[in-house]
């Protein structure tokens, strides 16, 4: 069984990662991710809806029939996103100011309906909201790492307006990286984000081309045949 | 969802139809608690947001009462209603602030704007808008003072065909690679400094008990 978890852990955040292998939600990926802050906020607001949907759908799977199962889940995950926007609204109110305009988006994050159909649907509660949570995680940390080169490049501060989402013990993390600095306007705009993801996406291939490499060169654990791997 | 041992039942037309209904209730529910729980505290975050945006534009001199207190309705030429602002010291109007709005480069731009009883300017701040980040974003003051060079000018100082950008013959500079947002941000200010000018003694006389008019 904590096989299982492992294998759930690894694919959301990295072998089945919602953007570096679905590539899927971008739409909201590249709209927010212009600062860390943002990315963020935005990550773990659609984390949190991912894990409430998967929950749902999960707990919910014997009585939803295939035919009406589509309506249903869109159903389900925009009356959550409407209760976390309005609750964002009330009680991070300036994070919503920013945000605000993004987060009914997070209805239309296929990865969000894309999870529910493929996985919640067809396993049991707990499963599917671990996969929800690292789904979501996964989704996160492209997010942040996204908004920390945009904003580093594009603006030359990082973590601008942290303290808004995570209150004023986070003011250490907003630091100005860059003083001084006239921006670099094209990574702020979409083309940009399309730019870095590009970029990062190409990353992702280089880690698991050399992890590959390191895995063949550990099955031919035979010392010679290692040599001759090395060399070739 | 298992479709192998699904029971008659669930195929009928009728089970998908209540179903659907009754999530649609379920959701309903949810959305009406939602709604009750947070309205009042977003209500109160608007009413937070709109103090410091005028606390902003009027400076503390000009008033010593609540700013959100007792706005004053009024109907413009394009019979559109407006909610004034305002600041009182000593029982008169010294100082008064409304929302204005102004066509940009990429859609509505809407700003606060605050005279004192004169029709002097005493502050315009954007409120929003979808100017291009690091070009039409210069006139959000926390980028750029471009939009404090308003303060303290009126209707005749400069005179109104001065009131444009310097490409449109007029004494405003426009910002590096944006015309447009500037060209609109004065259109706006101008078109409410005449909005003032023409219901100038409407909006500076203050009835003590005055019940804003409910539109």
């Amino acid at each position: 069984m904590s096989n299982d978890y492992r294998r759930i852990a690894k694919d959301g955040i990295w072998d089945n990662n919602i953007v570096f292998a679905q590539s899927l939600a971008l739409c909201p990926l590249l709209a927010v991710s212009g600062t860390a802050s943002n990315g963020l906020g935005m990550g773990l607001a659609s984390t949190f809806v991912m894990i409430a949907s998967a929950m749902i759908v999960a707990m919910l799977r014997e009585v939803i029939t295939p035919q009406v199962r589509i309506p249903v889940f869109i159903l389900i995950i925009a009356t959550l996103v409407t209760l976390v926007d309005l609750w964002m609204n009330a009680w991070l109110h300036d994070l919503h100011k920013v945000l605000g305009l993004f987060i009914p988006l997070i209805v239309t994050n296929c990865a969000i309906l894309g999870r529910a159909e493929s996985f919640s649907s067809r396993n049991q509660v707990l499963p599917a909201m671990f996969d929800g949570l690292m789904m979501g995680l996964g989704f996160t940390m492209v997010l942040v790492i996204l908004g920390i080169v945009r904003e580093v490049l594009g603006s030359g501060t990082l973590f601008a307006n942290a303290a808004l989402l995570l209150g004023n013990w986070a003011a250490f993390l907003e630091l100005e990286i860059i003083s001084d600095y006239k921006g670099f306007l094209l990574i702020i705009l979409p083309p940009g984000g399309f730019l870095v993801l590009g970029f990062l996406l190409a990353g992702k291939r280089l880690i698991d081309d050399a992890i590959e490499k390191r895995q063949m060169f550990k099955q031919a654990n035979d010392p010679i045949d290692g040599a001759t791997l090395v060399n070739s | 969802m298992k479709t192998a041992r699904e029971p008659e039942y669930r195929k009928r037309i009728g089970y998908q139809a209540a179903l659907l209904g009754g999530f649609s209730t379920l959701a309903t529910i949810f959305l009406v608690m939602g709604n009750i729980s947070t309205k009042e505290t977003i209500l109160l975050r608007q009413q937070e947001d709109l103090q410091s945006s005028l606390a902003e534009v009027i400076p503390t001199e000009y008033y010593n009462n609540n700013l959100v207190e007792n706005p004053l309705q009024v109907v413009d030429v394009d019979k559109q209603s407006i909610t004034i602002y305002r600041g009182t010291k000593n029982k008169q109007v010294s100082a008064l602030a409304w929302e204005i709005s102004g066509q940009g480069y990429a859609g509505e731009m809407r700003f606060i704007m605050a005279v004192d009883n004169t029709g002097k300017i005493l502050g315009v701040r954007v409120l929003s808008h979808a100017e291009t980040p690091g070009l039409g974003d210069k006139m959000e003051v926390e980028k750029d003072n471009w939009i404090l060079n308003f303060n303290g000018l009126s209707l005749g100082k400069p005179p109104e065909e001065q009131w444009k950008v310097k490409k449109d013959g007029g004494q405003f500079d426009a910002f590096t690679g944006a015309t447009i947002t500037p060209r609109g941000v004065v259109r706006a200010i101008v078109e409410a400094l005449k909005f003032f000018r023409q219901n100038q003694t409407k909006l500076s006389t203050l009835i003590i008990e005055d019940h804003p008019k409910k539109m």
